[in-house]
């Protein structure tokens, strides 16, 4: 990247043009069709197909479940990022390993088990039975789902930071008299943090999205289980295209606007960079 | 970070009471053995609970098999087409300066943002009959969506910024100071392509292959938008999986889950397995 004046390296114009023309035709174009056929709608009949009660209860549904998701995301994905990191115990390659395999286990496979380990007779819903708690069939399960599938994220983001940290401001914190858990507060958690929301912010935009895994363990009952990407379904197999649409729509616009939290999230870390 | 305090046990005050330490990892370890090992040996038990003969005759399955064949052709086409595109896009993005370039990589990840089924839609709006392009197609006898072509392109967009997103960083790592040497050399952009480039972004291009084809196995719920179920057609190996589980044959949609939890996992598994033989740390 050091020689910038002269580049003679070819194909610039091949690969861009590639590059433009099949993020254009896959990505660009559809989405595009998509807020037209929303804008053909008057905007009374969008705002009243987009804030139907029914649309209404799946986003709270879909807002509540996924910022609970992100939290416990973030909170034992920066646990295990931590442990992985910072210390050596047996097993500690294989669970470096699987922690990446929410991002390649197919959702509907994720689902399915989830739901058969959670449901009363599972062999984790048994334990929970007693307690009186549902896993599945319940927010509680459309959480669990959105955990699973979110984990990878919050561990990812976190592990690289974890990895560049100079353990010699701590020793110095230490040696200034602060004591450990000092030392985490205040020299620690303010450069992971960051990186923490990243991950977080990360998990919860995939969760609001999920689709695959929550449609198993969830019941898909209407105003109590039922999320907003399941109505669109739901939507879609009444042929109401434009209630699906409406819906739809709204969910790309915050899409969009976690999207750019995301990227400035990134802006911001980027400060402590040297 | 191997320079550093790596290899100095001296860490004085730097480091947690061992109480503190272990009961952290205690945490980790059963975080991991409930949230991730459970799952995962739980579809295989279910799906052999009634049997090796039981869990055989599911897969054989008339339905399961044209699944299994759909499920193979969509990543067999989706997969060397996102490739292809994660090459050229980081190449042009990792290699040359122009204006812009942020807005790219972040519109190349907007997939990883849009929920699947809002991806799915976009399709139908597109191409379904009361979409924009539907009368055309229906014109000339043409089917995209409830046909092969909405699949395979529902899964492009799920999948589409795997390669790419592994290639991007690791080709700006290495800059372009061995292109130009090969190039001042006499080879020629494909020889250095090739020979130099591809070296050396082998493990990033190995690794987005991978969950790039895991998730064009699995995918879900783009795939169902725009699929229509139609048994023995249109359904990929997830949709025959959700299929069977509300025909409350769980034991079966297990079998067809756990093949294609090999399918897309056991790759992952080879690649873990060859770092660990070659001692390299995962990225």
């Amino acid at each position: 990247m050091a020689d910038k004046k002269y580049n003679a390296l070819p194909g610039f114009g091949l690969t861009m043009g590639f590059t433009l023309f099949y993020l254009s035709a896959i990505v660009l174009i559809p989405l595009a069709a998509l807020v037209c056929r929303a804008l053909a709608l008057s905007w009374a009949e969008f705002w009243r197909l987009a804030t139907t009660p029914r649309a209404l209860a799946g986003y709270r549904l879909s807002l509540e479940t996924s910022l609970l998701a992100a939290a416990a995301n973030a909170l034992f994905g920066s646990l295990l990022a931590w442990v992985l990191v910072r210390y050596r115990f047996p097993g500690r390659r294989l669970i470096d390993a699987i922690v990446d395999f929410p991002f390649a286990l197919p959702t509907a496979v994720a689902g399915l088990t989830l739901a058969s380990l959670f449901a009363d007779n599972g062999w984790l819903g048994r334990c929970l039975a007693p307690l009186g708690i549902k896993g599945a069939f319940t927010p509680l399960g459309i959480v669990i789902a959105l955990t699973f599938v979110g984990l990878p994220f919050a561990v990812r983001t976190l592990q690289p930071v974890l990895e560049n940290l100079e353990r010699e401001v701590e020793e110095a914190a230490a040696t200034l008299g602060a004591g450990r858990l000092r030392t985490f507060v205040s020299v620690i958690a303010p450069v992971l943090m960051p990186a923490v929301l990243t991950g977080f912010a990360l998990a919860f935009a995939r969760a609001i999205g999920e689709y695959g895994s929550v449609v198993f363990i969830s019941g898909n009952l209407p105003f109590k289980t039922e999320i907003a990407p399941v109505l669109i379904v739901t939507r879609l197999e009444e042929y109401d295209y434009a209630g699906a649409i409406a819906i739809a729509v709204v969910l790309l616009v915050f899409s969009f606007l976690l999207l750019a939290g995301i990227n400035l999230l990134g802006q911001w870390a980027s400060r402590f960079e040297r | 970070m191997q320079h550093r305090s790596d290899k100095q046990p001296s860490l004085r005050g730097a480091e947690e009471p061992p109480l503190v330490k272990w009961l952290l990892i205690s945490i980790a370890l059963g975080f991991c053995f409930v949230f991730l090992l459970i799952p995962l040996a739980n579809v295989f038990v279910q799906a052999l609970s009634k049997g090796l003969v039981y869990w055989a005759n599911a897969l054989a399955e008339p339905d399961s098999l044209a699944a299994i064949r759909l499920t193979l052709l969509v990543a067999a086409i989706s997969v060397p087409l996102n490739v292809l595109f994660g090459l050229a896009a980081a190449w042009a993005i990792a290699k040359f300066e122009f204006p812009a370039k942020t807005l790219l990589i972040t519109l190349i990840d907007l997939p990883f943002c849009v929920s699947p089924v809002v991806a799915g839609l976009t399709f139908v709006v597109l191409f379904g009959l009361q979409g924009l392009l539907g009368p055309w197609l229906e014109a000339h006898g043409l089917k995209i969506i409830f046909a092969v072509p909405g699949i395979v392109l529902a899964s492009i967009f799920v999948t589409f910024p795997f390669v790419a997103r592994e290639l991007i960083p690791v080709m700006q790592a290495t800059g372009s100071e061995q292109e130009q040497a090969a190039l001042t050399l006499g080879a020629n952009g494909w020889q250095t392509f090739w020979h130099v480039t591809l070296p050396s972004v082998k493990w990033g291009l190995l690794y987005g292959i991978i969950l790039c084809n895991a998730r064009a196995m699995g995918e879900f719920g783009a795939v169902s938008v725009v699929s229509g179920h139609i048994a023995g057609k249109t359904d990929t190996m997830p949709l025959r999986v959700e299929k069977l589980y509300n025909e409350y044959d769980a034991a079966a949609a297990f079998a067809v889950a756990s093949l294609l939890v090999l399918l897309a996992l056991f790759p992952l598994a080879v690649k873990i397995l060859i770092e660990w033989r070659q001692g390299r740390r995962e990225v």
